[in-house]
Order: C-alpha cells, then sequence, then structure tokens
C-alpha cells in the first residue's frame, strides 16, 4: 500500500463516519418529529367534538345491535356474534369512509386556514415528520374507536358464553384497518390539494358519493344490465376500495349471497376467496399509501400555510 | 456562506398569477432590529411567511447564511416567531411548552422563567387549552417561547399589541438582553408601534421597498422618569396612570412613576385622552427614589 493511500485511508473512513452519523441524526430526528407530531394530532384529536360523536356512533352502534338481540337471531345463515358482526361491518362501511374523509380534510384545512400550520411550521419540525406524523396520528384516533367498539363485543359476547368467530374478527379488524388507512390517505391528499375548508370539504363529499355509487347494487348494476363489458365492470370493482370492503366482508359468510352482487360474484369466482381477502386489505392499503405519498409530494412542494 | 443574518435578494411571490412581492432586495447584518412596516396588502405577512422558508418563492432567501425552505429544521431552530394572530390550539399550556422546547432543544425552564417576567406564571396554567387563555397571555407564552435560548433571529409580527404596559416593558427589557446577539424582524402596520424598538425601518408597500431608513432610538432598556399633574382627581385618568404603574400623590391630583423608553409614545397617547386635565408633565433622567418623592 502507497504512502497516499495509507494518509488518505483514515480520512476516507472519518468522512464514511461523518456522512453515517449525519444519516443517523437525520432519522433519530424525523422520528422524533414523527412522535412528537403523531402525539399532538392524537391528544388534539380527542379533545375535538368530532371524536366524542365519532365515538359514541361506534359504541352506540354495538350497544344498539345487542339490544336488538342480534346475537339470539338467525337471519340469511348468520347467527351468534356472526350476525352482528356482519351488520356492524356493514354500518362501518356506510359510516366510516365519510366520517374519516370529513373529519380529516376539515381537521387538517381548517388548521391551515386558522394559522395553526402558520405557528407550528415555524417551528423545526421537518415536513415529512409533519405530515406522516399526522397521518399516524389520525389513524389512530380514526382506527381505535371502531376496533375496541368490535372487541368490546366479542368481550361481551365471550362473557355471555357466545361462540365468537375469532377468524372473522381478525380479518375485519384488518380489513378495518386497511379502510381507515385508505380513506385517511384520501383524505390526506384532498387536504394538500384543496387550500380551504369550504373547497376540502366538498372534493372529500364528491369522492365519496363518487365511490358509494360505484357499488355493486347502484350503478355497477346497471352497468351489468346495460351489457357493459364484464372486465370494465369487474375492474371497477376491483379499483373501488368500498365495494372491494363490502365483498370482502359478506364473502366471509356466504358467497351464494344474493346480497353479494353480480361483479363481487365475478370476482370472487376467479380470485377465490383467500387471495380476495389478501386483495382486500392490500389494496386499500396500497390505494390509501399512494395518496398519501402524493398527498405529501404536494405538501411539501406548495405553500405551507 | 453570507454574512448577513438574513440575505435577501430578487424576491418575487405571486398569488394566482397576482405579484404580492416583488424582485425584493434586503440585507441585515448580525444584531440589527428592523420594523417592517407598511399598510395592509403591503405584503409584511407574505415576506415573514418566505422567511420562514413556508412559502415558495422567486429569488434568494437565506437566513444565517441557508435557506429556510431547504434546511429548515436547522434554521428555524434558531429562528423565534410570534405571529400577529395567535393560532387556535386546543393543546394545554404544559403540552405547547413541551411540544415547542422538544423540537426545538430547548430548556422548558428558560421559557417558563421569561413568561414568569412578563407576568405569565406557567404552573397554574399548564393545563388550561392554550385556545382559552387571554389574547395578552397568548401573546406573552408565545413571546417565551420565541425567545428560548439558541435563538438568533427573532420575527415578530405585533409583539407587543396585546400587552399591558408592564408587560410591554418587560418584553423591551427580554429584546435589550438578546440585542446583542439576535437580528430582530418587528413588523407592524404602524411605525409608531414599533419605531422605538429599532435602528432601521423598512417600509413596504405593493410589494415593494418604499423606505428603508435607519432611525435613531434609544437603548431599548431605557426608562424614564415621569411627573404627571392633573387640574383635579378623576377616576378614569387615576386608574389610567396606576395601570401604567404610576403612583398617586397629593390627593390624586399628582402621579409619579417611569415610563420604558420605546413606549414613550404610547404613554403620551394614553395621556392624550386626559389632555382637558392635564396640567404638567416631567419626562426624562431615570427613575429615583428621590426624583419620586420629589
Amino acid at each position: 500500500m502507497s504512502e497516499e493511500a495509507l494518509v488518505a485511508e483514515p480520512e476516507e473512513a472519518s468522512s464514511r463516519r461523518r456522512t453515517g452519523s449525519s444519516v443517523a441524526r437525520r432519522r433519530s430526528s424525523l422520528l422524533r418529529d414523527l412522535v412528537q407530531v403523531a402525539t399532538l394530532d392524537l391528544s388534539e384529536s380527542i379533545r375535538a367534538h368530532w371524536f366524542a360523536v365519532y365515538a359514541v356512533v361506534f359504541g352506540g352502534v354495538i350497544v344498539l345491535l345487542f339490544s336488538f338481540g342480534l346475537t339470539e337471531s338467525r337471519i340469511l345463515g348468520f347467527l351468534g356474534l356472526s350476525r352482528l358482526l356482519v351488520t356492524y361491518i356493514q354500518l362501518c362501511m356506510a359510516i366510516l369512509p365519510v366520517f374519516v374523509l370529513i373529519t380529516t380534510v376539515r381537521s387538517v384545512a381548517g388548521d391551515r386556514e386558522a394559522g395553526v400550520f402558520e405557528y407550528l411550521l415555524a417551528l423545526p419540525v421537518s415536513l415529512a415528520g409533519w405530515f406522516w406524523g399526522r397521518l399516524l396520528g389520525r389513524f389512530a384516533v380514526v382506527f381505535l374507536p371502531a376496533f375496541l367498539a368490535m372487541a368490546a363485543a366479542s368481550g361481551w359476547a365471550t362473557f355471555q358464553q357466545i361462540e365468537v368467530p375469532w377468524a372473522t374478527f381478525g380479518i375485519y379488524t384488518a380489513m378495518l384497518a386497511a379502510l381507515c388507512w385508505c380513506f385517511l390517505g384520501i383524505g390526506m391528499l384532498i387536504s394538500s390539494l384543496a387550500r380551504s375548508v369550504d373547497l376540502a370539504q366538498g372534493a372529500a363529499f364528491v369522492v365519496w358519493l363518487f365511490l358509494v355509487l360505484f357499488l355493486d347494487l347502484i350503478l355497477l348494476g346497471v352497468m351489468v344490465q346495460e351489457q357493459l363489458p364484464a372486465e370494465t365492470v369487474v375492474a371497477i370493482a376491483l379499483v373501488n376500495p368500498l365495494q372491494v370492503f363490502r365483498t370482502a366482508a359478506l364473502s366471509l359468510f356466504d358467497p351464494e349471497l344474493v346480497l353479494l352482487g353480480p361483479s363481487a360474484f365475478v370476482i370472487l369466482d376467479a380470485f377465490g376467496r383467500k387471495a380476495y381477502l389478501i386483495f382486500a386489505v392490500a389494496w386499500p392499503v396500497a390505494l390509501g399509501s399512494l395518496c398519501a405519498t402524493l398527498g405529501f409530494a404536494v405538501f411539501r412542494r406548495s405553500d405551507l400555510p | 456562506m453570507s454574512r448577513a443574518a438574513i440575505q435577501i435578494d430578487g424576491l418575487s411571490k405571486s398569488f394566482q398569477g397576482v405579484p404580492v412581492l416583488e424582485g425584493l432586495g434586503l440585507e441585515l447584518p448580525a444584531g440589527q432590529r428592523i420594523a417592517l412596516v407598511g399598510p395592509n396588502g403591503a405584503g409584511k405577512t407574505t415576506l415573514i411567511r418566505c422567511l420562514l422558508g413556508q412559502y415558495r418563492c422567486d429569488g434568494v432567501v437565506e437566513i444565517l447564511g441557508r435557506s429556510p425552505r431547504r434546511d429548515r429544521t436547522r434554521i428555524l431552530g434558531e429562528v423565534g416567531f410570534v405571529p400577529q394572530l395567535p393560532p387556535p390550539l386546543r393543546m394545554p399550556v404544559g403540552q405547547l411548552l413541551r411540544f415547542a422546547s422538544r423540537l426545538c432543544g430547548a430548556d422548558s425552564a428558560a421559557i417558563e422563567n421569561d413568561a414568569a417576567r412578563l407576568g405569565l406564571e406557567i404552573p397554574p396554567l399548564r393545563r388550561r387549552a392554550f385556545a382559552k387563555l387571554s389574547g395578552g397571555q397568548k401573546q406573552k407564552l408565545l413571546i417565551a417561547i420565541a425567545l428560548r435560548p439558541g435563538t438568533r433571529v427573532l420575527i415578530m409580527d405585533e409583539p407587543a399589541a396585546n400587552l399591558d404596559p408592564a408587560a410591554r416593558s418587560v418584553l423591551f427589557e427580554l429584546l435589550a438582553e438578546r440585542s446583542e446577539d439576535a437580528t430582530m424582524v418587528i413588523s407592524s402596520h404602524r411605525l409608531d408601534e414599533v419605531a422605538a424598538l429599532v435602528e432601521r425601518v423598512v417600509e413596504l408597500d405593493r410589494g415593494r421597498i418604499v423606505l428603508d431608513q435607519r432611525i435613531a432610538s434609544g437603548a431599548l432598556d431605557e426608562r424614564l422618569a415621569c411627573r404627571i399633574e392633573l387640574s383635579r382627581a378623576e377616576d378614569s385618568a387615576r386608574d389610567a396612570l396606576l395601570a401604567w404603574g404610576f403612583r398617586a400623590r397629593t390627593g390624586e391630583r399628582v402621579f409619579v412613576g417611569s415610563v420604558a423608553g420605546p413606549d414613550r409614545l404610547r404613554f403620551f397617547g394614553m395621556l392624550a385622552r386626559y389632555a382637558g386635565l392635564v396640567e404638567g408633565v416631567q419626562l426624562g433622567g431615570s427613575p429615583t427614589p428621590e426624583r419620586e418623592r420629589a
């Protein structure tokens, strides 16, 4: 080894060490920002009125389902807690997306309008820490009440010696998490694009309405009747996270049901139940992540307040 | 790397094609205090947001030689900011303090100490929502956070607007303590509100600098002895003077006290409301017990 190389080696090593420690510092700072912002968003949300309403709605739904005796009835083949869970999950599909969308855009765009961004983003918090921290904080806030209501129902059923379908419970938990993540991602994208609360709220409502319209029993059914190509109808059903959620939820009980709708029937036939359940969790998560990433790119490149 | 604390060159910013800042150039040496004045819509808030790296803009904006947009965490760690309107945060005061001090790597005890000097005792308010504080309390807390140790650039939008005379006087003292090592940008739509705090005035109008002048200013922590004589005792005048920390003498017709140097114009503004009652005014010199007895 030459003398020069002998001298250069410690410098390179020290430079590598410096670069390594700088990357480590950035990572630890990002992690600190993520935790700080997620905690902040969590506690701000818990204090907000919408959260009280949201938590009461999910808790109330479970209480109502119990008090209507759904665990004792047998309808369309469902019985015991399965009957309650399938009803609950259908209600979640109706309530959760619009709730998540509207509250997310109201909160994020509202904070921007009210000057919260102007002040808090004048503190040395990284934009990535700020954006993803808020997303994680809100995820906990929207997922936990829906999950805890379901968990409480299962706990109560166990106590009452009613059989709990734990496998279904596990799959529903994953699907609820996927649905929350998906609509949070969409909500964050809308919040990044829209500059005012009114615009963001209007856009969120239109997105939700659009997805509801393309459910199996509404526009998709009409499209089948109008003899549109089956591939088009199936593709729309596969892209729509609401339809994906609905098909997967019902397929757990009885794939032959007329409730399933025409496109869902074709999809389940092609995928098989297990593969479709994996898709039903993976696709909303992927869609939510894609929307959130796009939202972050827009947020980072645009005016912050 | 630039030696100026703040360097702005060819700064332009438009909203939907409407220019708000047009080719601004400004250089602030370290330790300089400037007033940023101008009418509503002049571009003051936009300029402040560009300085904080919150707006995308054309041209060069550098604080301590770095772009606040690209190096935001490093630069904003050394920038203290007081907004014109406090944000409507629902979080408790204690959580805001923790959040700010952890992000800034500052000692929260030092922030609490400055807040206490401004007349805001944090311990009883720790659990109260920030949004439920009074305007003055919010302002004091935001000022204390902005003045945390390690701040080298202070950007303040009408910082004294919601403060009572005693708190304003402490604010001037706190700014005086930082005047050696901190560069300050103090924004207001009225020059008389901030003129006494600064040594240079930059006036904006329709996105352009229309005036950039050095002005004579006294020391920030200067206090002037003052004696006011009224023609008769009057409750409202007495209350106003007591609020400024004056003490009554001779059957509430004579009042003695002191006024913070940078606050003298505001004091005269208050006194003007009772012009019909005022028989004599003495202002000047340092306040001493002998003067007050006299």
